[in-house]
């Protein structure tokens, strides 16, 4: 097996599958034309390309080329890695050819680099591995993230009959100017989004304050003193964590429908902040922990009260903490779904998910409710890309819970 | 001579910190008892109650009051009537206070005027029971006036029928019924495939990610943003773009596949047994899988990289260095993993709920619970199931402790 001859082959037609599979897929969702990869023909050709590049070293940079340029051209004939449909545009056909040789020639080199056409080490070997793996892990994560996301957008442009038409084309036609988003406008004019939108904004924020509120003191208690049954509270925060939240909501149905709290903004106001105190506190806790206890005894000594050392003290000590817990009870109350979903029945009071979900009917065509969509993923996205540093840290830190 | 202990017990400072942290935490304390434990010991209390959605509405008297006849016959008309067909309502009663210039006449059992006040003593109404009590009236002035003020003003009413949550009377009744037959195993089958494929597979996806993007270069921080996404983003919207994207008929999915040549005609994904639950399984994974590379990463950061350097002197190939030093460093880190993930995702709900509702084979205990509450409208069976899902989580939280402590950390 650690043999040059065998190993670059070997790589080279999986390789040419991966990168025929992905340019195949690429091409029809960009085009909407058909295009199909031919695993046996691509496992043939990327077999002869793999031998090429492990017989040619990278000194022989023409003969290298060469043969990734006849791999993008054979598929002219049928008999390429890629087989295109006759209805294609020549400027399709013309882009897939050359990715197709650019992409296996930049991608054979690096994973083959300098492998030796006869024996191999073992470090040879493995490494030539890694560099196939981590190049499909590569495209495999990033196609799989993307794609959803890629066709959430795209059929919100669209509309119903082109979708049922070809549901692969998603070619934009962008003369139409400002009518490509019909959808949105009609969403914020016919369905009240801007009201859910709202709603949705103002719940997130007092849920976000509430819930600080209530867990800031309640973690510095239990990172900074000792008291009796602390170590039994600690573990109690992290098994009501551990409660599924539909066991809750039934309960809560019942009682919200016997005091008239259901249908009401005011309930979900009291309801979200308790599902995210337990979050916040033991991540806030933990921080606690971390601060050094001097700065502290220094102001108590100095004469402030406690409530005066966390106020003046902690507090601004832990703003990049506060920060990473305020964004991710922000995202949980955003995203939340089954409290407002059972709780709210009157449109006038809907969060945006709720919203998005009384889209999901069979009367309302499909691009309205992607649009719904993506109007519920834009602003947490751009909250989440534009702070990515304390989100990741604030994820690190609380999703314990899912 | 006397010797000088120490002090033993707590002292005035100790006392005095403990009430400051009992103060803090109270808030907290206060409302997640109040939101979290009482419920519980309410779905405790409901699944040995024969308990729907209709009894939501307690059995309750209702009234309509109308001006009936014209000229000279002119009466007042209460109609009575039980809300509810089989229960009785004990004590009842109708009070209402007659508008000026409406002058009663003679007035039947079992009702009494005083002044303008009249009063009713039902006693006790039966299930589906109607009263109705006709008080003859003149009236100086315009019928149609006094119509309006008539009607206008409400008559109040008592009485109350036993509601089945605050009696004492308990059955097995909803146990029976969720243990009864095969569906109860069919469900937990599902449960355990769906977490268990679940978990490994967000775990193995966040390992392998984690591995590639546990190395510098450039955009690095971009792509484990990306690599976030699906995570971050509203489960709603990730949901529904799923069931869009493989519709069986206008799904990009399968019109990629069809394309392909890969199958025919159009699969329905999501509508299909088995193959929903896989999908359900694969959608979990790449939901969650984002959580588990966070984490992955973040320890694989920390390990020290002296010890790699060893392994390089002593010559360690590449797979030797991943099989015996990484993965026993992230040993730690995988089991805590997967002991959250195991039991956040047997809570799981939303995703099932929000792809296939339950159907084609997908109904986990935590759909089942809204099934039978909502969909079936049997709240104490729905109690019962959750009740069924709290035991499985105390038995979790068992292991999970014991490890825990174990782990220290995270």
């Amino acid at each position: 097996m650690r043999k040059g001859f065998i190993t670059g082959p070997v790589l080279g037609a999986l390789w040419m599958v991966v990168i025929a599979t992905t340019i195949a897929v690429t091409m029809s969702f960009a085009t909407g034309a058909a295009f199909r990869p031919q695993v046996l023909l691509s496992l043939i050709w990327g077999a002869l390309a793999g031998l090429a590049y492990v017989r040619f070293p990278a000194r022989h940079a023409p003969a290298r080329l060469g043969v990734s340029a006849l791999l993008g051209l054979t598929c002219l004939t049928g008999f390429g890695p890629v087989l295109i449909g006759s209805d294609t545009t020549l400027q399709a056909v013309l882009v897939t050819i050359v990715a197709i040789a650019a992409v296996m020639h930049l991608s054979m080199a690096e994973i083959l680099k300098e492998l030796p056409f006869g024996e191999l080490t073992r470090h040879e070997y493995e490494d030539a591995v890694i560099r196939f793996c981590t190049g499909f892990g590569y495209i495999f994560f990033t196609a799989t993230v993307i794609i959803p996301f890629y066709v959430m957008v795209m059929t919100s442009l669209k509309s119903q009959q082109a979708l049922l038409q070809n549901p692969l084309d998603f070619s934009v036609d962008l003369s139409q100017g400002w009518a490509l988003f019909r959808s949105y406008t009609e969403l914020f004019r016919d369905f009240n989004f801007g009201t859910y939108l709202w709603t949705s904004f103002y719940v997130s924020c007092l849920t976000v304050f509430i819930t600080l509120l209530f867990s800031v003191p309640g973690a510095y208690a239990v990172a900074r003193f000792r008291f009796q049954g602390q170590k039994a509270f600690s573990r109690s925060i992290l098994l009501i964590y551990m409660v599924p939240m539909i066991v809750l909501a039934l309960p809560i149905y019942i009682a919200f429908s016997l005091t008239g709290l259901r249908n009401s903004i005011l309930g979900i106001v009291m309801i979200y902040p308790v599902t995210t105190i337990p979050v916040a506190l033991y991540m806030l806790q933990g921080y606690f922990r971390g601060l050094p206890t001097e700065v502290e005894e220094a102001g108590l000594m100095d004469g402030l009260s406690r409530l005066a050392v966390i106020w003046k003290i902690t507090l601004p000590l832990s703003l990049p903490a506060l920060a990473s817990v305020s964004l991710y009870v922000f995202m949980i109350a955003w995203n939340e779904f089954l409290l407002a979903f059972m709780l709210l029945d009157d449109p006038s009071k809907f969060t945006l998910t709720r919203g998005v979900t009384m889209l999901n009917s069979s009367e309302i065509p499909r691009q309205h409710l992607m649009a719904g969509a993506v109007i519920a993923t834009v602003p947490i996205m751009a909250l989440f890309l534009g702070l990515e540093r304390f989100m990741t840290k604030g994820l690190t830190a609380g999703s314990v819970k899912g | 001579m006397t010797s000088a202990t120490p002090p033993t017990g707590t002292g005035a400072l100790a006392k005095r910190e403990a009430r400051l942290a009992w103060t803090l935490l109270a808030p907290t304390i206060i409302s997640v008892s109040l939101v979290v434990i009482l419920p519980l010991l309410a779905i405790i209390w409901i699944s040995f109650k024969p308990f729907t959605l209709s009894d939501l509405r307690p059995p309750a008297p209702v009234v309509r009051e109308s001006l009936r006849g014209s000229g000279d016959d002119l009466r007042i008309e209460y109609r009575l009537r039980n809300s509810s067909q089989e229960i009785a309502i004990e004590g009842v009663t109708l009070t209402d206070v007659l508008p000026e210039g409406v002058i009663a006449g003679e007035i039947a059992a079992p009702c009494v005027l005083d002044g303008q006040e009249l009063f009713c003593d039902f006693g006790t109404l039966d299930g589906g029971q109607r009263e109705r009590i006709r008080v003859p009236v003149t009236i100086d002035g315009d019928p149609d006036v006094f119509e309006d003020v008539v009607e206008g003003s409400e008559p109040r009413i008592t009485g109350s029928g036993p509601s089945v949550l605050t009696n004492f009377e308990f059955s097995l009744e909803n146990f029976a019924r969720v243990f009864d037959g095969d569906e109860f195993w069919g469900v937990l089958g599902v449960t355990l495939f769906y977490t268990v494929f679940g978990t490994i597979g967000a775990l193995v996806m966040g390992l392998f990610a984690a591995l590639l993007l546990n190395k510098s270069f450039k955009g690095q921080g971009f792509i484990r943003g990306l690599y976030l996404f699906p995570y971050v983003a509203p489960v709603i919207a990730v949901a529904f773009t799923w069931v869009t994207l493989f519709d069986p008929f206008s799904g990009s999915a399968n019109a990629l596949l069809v394309q392909m040549g890969l199958s025919s005609d159009p699969i329905n994904f999501f509508g299909e047994r088995p193959l929903a639950l896989i999908m359900v399984t694969v959608f979990e994974i790449w939901r969650y899988f984002p959580l588990s590379f966070l984490f992955i990463l973040a320890r694989m950061q920390s390990i020290d990289s002296s010890m790699y350097e060893a392994a390089d002197m002593d010559g360690a190939s590449p797979f030797q260095k991943f099989w015996l030093l990484s993965i026993p460093q992230l040993l730690g880190i995988l089991s805590v993993l997967f002991l959250l993930r195991f039991i956040w995702t047997f809570n799981k709900f939303d995703d099932i709920f929000l792809l296939t509702g339950g159907n084609a084979g997908t109904r986990t205990l935590t759909v089942n619970v809204y099934e039978q509450a909502f969909a079936v409208s049997n709240i104490g069976a729905g109690a019962a199931v959750a009740v069924v899902i709290l035991m499985c989580l105390i038995a979790f939280s068992f292991v999970f402790f014991k490890f825990i402590s174990r782990e220290e950390g995270l």
